[in-house]
């Protein structure tokens, strides 16, 4: 179950200073509400007093124009921003896919690199090591798991990262864009993979433009325009 | 309302220690990073200090005339712990900052930074140890009990390591500019501290070292390698910076973890 109540993120921009500059931004066509707060700073309102609940099957597609929100309200779910105000829970362990590369060392063998994303997800030495085959041959990368991945073609990279973050079962899945790497053949298993993860987490919360996504698999569909929820779906 | 971000912030570094397994990791890969390829790996820091160390050591021993082989062992144990002081708070102010990517895609415990970047640090002062071990084997100081204390000195260091790298590391992320400040006022420490020098040599102004913090950490942990007798007033400095410091960090880390996502 993911629950916000009136959930406010605010940014400060830091070195803006002219008040030219801010009403100029402010009558901008996309972009959260700019405003200032109590310290006279130069905030803006990416989320503004957002309230939904969301419970456990759900399916929940996010759209909106580019700086509608969606992604901040991705990273809020993910816990990275606390907020400014309201408040946010969400109830289960979660995958943030929304950049599956971080933590990526590109001198490293694809063979660390699972170890280390493994880590930086939270999982002990043994869980690592129990997923290591089944990522290995999923990415279809055969010995060039041991060379370095400065060695390896976008493609390849992008099989390793990929298999490796959707080797892991979470409560809820968070995802900017639906996930699509490789060529035909690989493409068509990784979709397989994907969906499989998805079913078995409790909710997906995915930032989508694509209408075929979000027909196919969301139950609902949440619309934000500048920070705000105009279409709760 | 207070309370509970003073509790955040409690847990936050409670559960960043024991999340050993990351940080552990994460610290490695650094040291690892930044070796590759290389044959020698972070031996290379080692043989720098080394031979700054075999320069060095005669010539300010000349300078400051004092005896060669004293000097150097002194020399050598006083440069390697300054390199892992003088690194420790440079990467405290990029602790936050260098980790922007982690910070905004999930939610860790925002100490793990704090501690990848202090294990890294202690890796490598590992590494630097090779030149201590050898001019100890030089110099053949008449090491005793005293030695017993070595691992409590590293121990507090480590510790007071943590909270400066949480509040420069806040700091930085927030005012850039600190960042070169602290770069400035490092170079001028290492010039006032005792580091190439000797308190002693300050004759009867000798009690102004007191003043200097980074003078007792270099005290505690220096003193039991070489069998210099026990300093009480460094050790109660530094037990009272470790206190004090730690009321200061989470003080400021109640007030402003919540931002730092934000700062980044």
């Amino acid at each position: 179950m993911i629950r916000a109540k009136n959930l406010v993120i605010e940014f400060p921009i830091y070195g803006v200073k002219s008040r030219s500059v801010k009403n100029t931004v402010m009558h901008a066509a996309t972009g959260g509400v700019l405003a200032s707060n109590a310290a006279d700073r130069v905030v803006v309102r990416a989320l503004d007093r957002v309230s939904f609940e969301w419970k456990d099957g759900e399916r929940v597609a996010l759209t909106g124009h580019n700086g509608s929100g969606k992604t901040t309200l991705l990273r809020a779910i993910a816990g990275v921003y606390e907020p400014a105000g309201g408040s946010i829970e969400a109830r289960g362990r979660v995958a943030s896919m929304l950049s599956i590369t971080v933590g990526m060392d590109e001198n490293a063998t694809g063979y660390e690199n699972i170890l280390l994303r493994g880590a930086i997800l939270g999982l002990r030495k043994r869980e690592i090591l129990a997923l290591v085959d089944e990522i290995c041959e999923f990415s279809e990368l055969g010995d060039y798991i041991h060379m370095p991945m400065r060695t390896y073609s976008s493609g390849m990279t992008m099989r390793l990262m990929f298999a490796i973050s959707t080797s892991i079962r979470t409560d809820i899945v968070l995802m900017d864009e639906w996930l699509s790497v490789g060529d035909d053949d690989f493409s068509e298993k990784a979709q397989k993979r994907l969906m499989a993860l998805v079913d078995d987490a409790k909710i997906l919360v995915i930032a989508s433009h694509s209408k075929d996504i979000i027909r196919n698999i969301c139950t609902r569909v949440v619309h934000l325009e500048h920070g705000r929820i105009v279409d709760a779906g | 309302m207070q309370r509970s971000n003073f509790n955040l912030a409690v847990s936050d570094i409670a559960s960043g220690i024991s999340s050993f397994h990351i940080w552990a990791a994460l610290g490695w890969q650094e040291v690892m990073q930044r070796y590759r390829r290389s044959v020698l790996g972070p031996f290379w820091l080692t043989i720098s200090t080394a031979i700054m160390v075999g320069l060095m050591g005669p010539l300010y021993a000349k300078l400051f005339q004092q005896d060669v082989l004293t000097y150097f062992a002194y020399l050598a144990v006083n440069l390697v712990l300054w390199q892992t002081i003088f690194q420790l708070v440079q990467d405290s102010c990029t602790a936050f900052i260098a980790s922007e990517g982690y910070i905004k895609q999930m939610r860790l415990p925002l100490s793990i930074h704090v501690l990848r970047m202090l294990w890294k640090n202690l890796i490598i002062l590992a590494h630097n140890f090779v030149v201590v071990i050898l001019a100890i084997a030089l110099m053949r100081p008449p090491l005793g009990l005293h030695l017993l204390l070595f691992p409590l000195a590293v121990f507090l260091f480590a510790a007071n390591a943590l909270w400066v790298g949480v509040l420069l590391g806040m700091a930085c992320a927030r005012f850039r500019d600190v960042t070169l400040m602290v770069t400035n006022l490092m170079t001028v420490a290492f010039f006032a501290t005792p580091v190439l020098w000797k308190p002693q040599m300050l004759g009867r102004h000798e009690w102004a070292v007191n003043l200097n913090p980074f003078y007792h950490f270099l005290e505690t942990l220096r003193a039991p390698l070489l069998g210099d007798p026990v300093n009480v007033v460094s050790w109660a400095a530094v037990g009272g910076i470790t206190v004090t410091g730690y009321l200061v960090m989470l003080v400021f880390y109640s007030r402003f973890r919540a931002r730092i996502a934000y700062w980044v």
